[in-house]
């Protein structure tokens, strides 16, 4: 029996019903309980960890003049900063994606020898403390370095330059992809692939029609925290960066400078434009994936 | 996964030893070597001096604090997780979007905001900080700042995991099983545990391993006092400052060890239950 | 996980281990300081500290233990001002201790409590190059040569480093006499940077461990340690012709103190700092003693050098600060230049 989400998905061009329960019994009011228990306290835990704690910064923030707002967190060095900050996280969430895909896949589909080994390294991320992995990361690729000696000569510079930035983000990014996208795939069981298969569609299009779309919404989720997490990342990518103003300045590090002026209000504001940027990112993608789940269930 | 019938649905050899090669190199280049370095580093000098790094009483007392500000993050972290995946996947609610976006927001939070916001709540000029310095009870430059600073943290971890599986999972087994009579927690502990046990397991294991491993903002809630205040990373960290490569090393290779262990944990569990999911299948 | 009951026992069971290890203040006989300290002085006070202890207890008969914490300068003024609960504060500038003076913790007028501006030593900027000085820098005027890559870390985010950079802005205001050319000089001295890291330690070790590099501008100590830890016989010092008086202060914090009643011995300690005993230590440390007879036995290690002043040179911190180091001073200015 399929066991994936209800309604119907396309395969090879056939709709097929997959839903047990009918949709029209699932929309109205659900038989399920428990919705004021959980959604009452998950709104009390995340305001009283997560959004009460944060509006200090605004309310930090609103304590200074319009124009020093705009003098400090747009300033066109901190500008710079946001610049390689953002970019550096997206090209290296979208670096993840791919090869995050790619090692779900094959930790879930295929057997080899130590893949035990390899899965359990995935995590490693996590747990090495960020400044270790800066650490080790520019120890690799500064130009006397294992890895950097060898690049070096052929032109590529990546210690101390934004290329170490995506580097660094790389490295912290990877476990959220493929530990998003792992459960769903594992999840995802083959009888679907078998009938797309069955029904003679190439291996190929089984994939693209079939098996992405399925797991397209644990991909962008993975994408998404990969992205968010890259954009605030401060220990990994200090000693890696090289820390040039215009050039390689992340933008936490513009709200560090901050706070050795002992300028409060300063470093709230560049964080404030942070959290209202990336707060807007990551609802765009939220949103796209809701909605592509929807499109793929109606 | 069971192994029946793949025949059909199996890539050709070659383009199977070319994925599986692409992603090993990936992970060799990306996540090992910089392992490697860590472990190479704290190995410098023999297994000698890395061993004295660790059982040195100032790592030690970094061990504990780590491990009790673990102990109390991950199972808030757990709760939190598990409720707001239960709302979020199996209703249909206005403003779901904003909410699930609102969970990732503390992973864009950079660590050092994370830490300055508990500063300026809790600090001695902050919201709260006359009161508290009142009434003699420390929340920063110690070990509660810590703990907040790493449930913050920590805070998507769960959530973020469940949602997409208990999405994906969609409503209908719970469904079944009250319509046959059972009560909220009986499907609950029966049917919904069960189907995102797996989940669950990623999501503690990686809530746990970043709230052992969070640096940035712990350092500035910790107030850096030695052999009381630090957690492993702010060792590390001293450490490393004082030019004690191998020890600093030392320390985070630990680290890693312990994330391992937990990693070695969830591979005893899910084969002493493996026979569970191809036993009973869905 | 069986139950909710479970997780709340776990953390009852783990918040009741976290509570019991807050020693405070002065129980019969014995007596805790927390130093709040900045990241150079690890060695120094781990030996300061028992030598202390043992005269303080031959002295009084009380026992004194230490908590030690340490950071960059900035970060732990900080700290202190949002609520660490420092008895003394050893840091390095004296505008991060205004901080505390300003946010009302000791008197504004602490620097004149203790002799020689409230600095039992003092240091100054000296240059690290590697062995045999193959690049021949000789003096400031070697360091804005083409090709030469100058280590420093960021003014912006590092105490020392602004020791740096107003020692280089003394040199080339002495060698052009004016402003201008002051700018100008530290300006080409920027184009030589090819890494600014955020703290001292970090920039020795970029240029000692990961070889970037000709010449790391550092505190005397730091570079006197840098040689002994780093590797011996790898790295060279070199005087410059003309440096800057470095100053770390030291201070009682009297709202802390008076909370603790720790009044007594964190005033010892202090005081303590400049006793011959401690200048001995001190020095042995390779920060410069005050002592006159401790610093003639150490005279080889530490040259005579002309040394520019903060106050003299500079208007005091706080003007520096301001002037140099602030939004739109002229570190920005001259980094804006720099890598047009």
């Amino acid at each position: 029996m399929v066991q994936v989400n209800g309604g119907t998905v396309a395969l090879g061009g056939q709709q097929i019903d997959r839903s047990i329960a009918p949709r029209a019994a699932r929309r109205r009011r659900s038989v399920m309980p428990g919705f004021g228990l959980t959604f009452g306290f998950s709104l009390f835990y995340l305001c009283l960890i997560v959004l009460i704690p944060l509006s200090a910064v605004f309310v930090k923030t609103a304590g200074m003049g319009l124009d020093r707002f705009f003098d400090v967190a747009f300033s066109e060095r901190v500008v710079a900063s946001y610049r390689l900050s953002f970019g550096a996280a997206f090209v290296a969430a979208g670096v993840n994606a791919i090869f995050g895909l790619l090692i779900a896949w094959v930790l879930v589909r295929y057997d080899f020898p130590g893949k035990r080994v390899v899965s359990a390294m995935v995590d490693l991320p996590f747990a090495l403390p960020t400044a270790v992995a800066g650490i080790a990361l520019t120890a690799l690729y500064a130009d006397t370095g294992w890895v950097g000696q060898y690049i070096e000569p052929l032109g590529v510079k990546v210690a101390y330059t934004p290329l170490g930035v995506v580097v660094a983000l790389i490295f912290i990014g990877l476990p959220f992809v493929v530990r998003s996208v792992e459960p769903v795939l594992d999840d995802l069981g083959a009888d679907v692939e078998e009938a797309a298969a069955a029904l003679g569609a190439s291996r190929l299009k089984t994939f693209r029609r079939v098996i992405l779309p399925a797991i397209a919404p644990a991909l962008l989720t993975g994408f998404a925290l990969a992205f968010a997490r890259g954009i605030g990342e401060y220990g990994s990518v200090i000693f890696i960066a090289g820390n040039m103003p215009f050039q390689s300045e992340i933008a936490p590090l513009m709200i560090v400078t901050q706070l050795e002026q002992y300028d409060y209000q300063g470093a709230t504001a560049i964080a404030a434009v942070m959290l209202i940027a990336s707060f807007l990112l990551l609802l765009l993608i939220n949103l796209i994936q809701i909605w592509s789940r929807r499109r793929m269930e109606g | 996964m069971a192994k029946h019938a793949r025949r059909a649905t199996a890539e050709s050899p070659i383009a199977r030893i070319a994925l599986i090669g692409v992603a090993l190199v990936f992970l060799f280049l990306f996540l090992l070597l910089p392992l490697l370095a860590v472990f190479a580093e704290a190995l410098r000098n023999g297994l000698q001096p890395f061993l004295e790094a660790i059982v040195e009483p100032d790592a030690w007392s970094a061990i504990r604090l780590t491990l009790i500000v673990a102990a109390i993050s991950v199972p808030l972290n757990i709760v939190f997780g598990i409720a707001a995946a239960w709302a979020i996947t199996k209703f249909d609610f206005p403003g779901k979007g904003i909410l699930i976006t609102l969970i990732d927001l503390p992973f864009s939070v950079s660590p050092v905001v994370a830490g300055l916001i508990y500063v300026l709540m809790f600090g001695a000029s902050g919201w709260f900080g006359p009161w508290l310095q009142e009434h003699d009870i420390e929340i920063v430059f110690a070990v509660p700042g810590i703990v907040l600073a790493s449930v913050f943290v920590t805070f998507p971890f769960v959530a973020r995991e469940l949602i997409p599986l208990m999405a994906e999972q969609g409503r209908d087994d719970e469904e079944a099983a009250l319509s046959l009579g059972a009560s909220g927690w009986q499907t609950f502990w029966h049917v919904t545990l069960p189907n995102i046990r797996w989940g669950l397991l990623y999501g503690v294991l990686l809530c746990n391993a970043r709230a052992m491993g969070e640096f940035g903002a712990v350092s500035v809630v910790s107030g850096h006092i030695r052999g009381e205040t630090n957690t492993m990373p702010l060792h590390v960290e001293i450490l490393y400052n004082e030019y004690n490569f191998v020890a600093a090393f030392a320390v985070a290779s630990l680290l890693a060890m312990l994330a391992l262990v937990t990693l070695v944990l969830k591979s005893i569990l899910e084969w002493r239950f493996d026979y569970h999911r191809t036993g009973t299948g869905h | 996980m069986k139950r909710p009951t479970a997780i709340v026992t776990t953390m009852a069971l783990a918040l009741a281990v976290a509570g019991c290890s807050k020693p405070s203040g002065e129980a019969a006989g014995s007596v805790t300081l927390l130093n709040v300290s900045y990241d150079p002085t690890r060695e120094l006070y781990k030996e300061i500290n028992p030598a202390f202890a043992q005269e303080w207890k031959a002295k009084t008969g009380q026992t004194v233990s230490f908590r030690m914490s340490h950071g960059g300068s900035g970060k732990q003024a900080r700290a202190i001002a949002d609520g660490l609960e420092a008895d003394v504060a050893t840091l390095a500038l004296a505008y991060d201790i205004d901080l505390l003076a300003e946010r009302k913790l000791l008197p504004a007028e602490w620097q004149a409590r203790l002799p020689d501006n409230s600095a039992p030593y003092y240091s100054t900027i000296v240059f690290l190059v590697r062995k045999g000085n193959p690049k021949g820098i000789k003096d400031w005027g070697d360091l804005v040569k083409p090709g030469i890559k100058v280590v420093t870390p960021n003014p912006k985010t590092s105490g020392g480093a602004r020791w740096n950079y107003l020692a280089a802005w003394a040199y080339g205001r002495k060698a052009s006499g004016s402003e201008a050319g002051a700018r100008d000089y530290v300006t080409r001295l920027f184009r030589n940077v090819p890494v600014l890291d955020s703290g001292a330690r970090g920039a020795t070790t970029t240029f000692a461990e990961r070889g970037i590099g000709d010449v790391l501008l550092a505190w005397e100590n730091e570079a006197l340690l840098a040689q002994k830890e780093l590797g011996v016989g790898k790295f060279e010092l070199v005087a410059p012709s003309l440096s800057i008086l470095a100053e770390p202060p030291v201070a009682v914090v009297d709202a802390n103190v008076a909370k603790h009643k720790t009044a007594d011995a964190a005033k010892a300690y202090l005081d303590y700092l400049y006793t011959p005993k401690a200048q001995e230590i001190i020095a042995k440390n390779g920060y410069r003693p005050r002592n006159p007879e401790v610093a003639a036995r150490y005279a080889d290690t530490f040259p005579k050098l002309t040394l520019a002043t903060i106050d003299g040179d500079f208007g005091g911190w706080k003007k520096a600060q301001a002037e140099h180091f602030a939004d739109g001073g002229t570190f920005d200015a001259v980094f804006a230049q720099a890598k047009r």
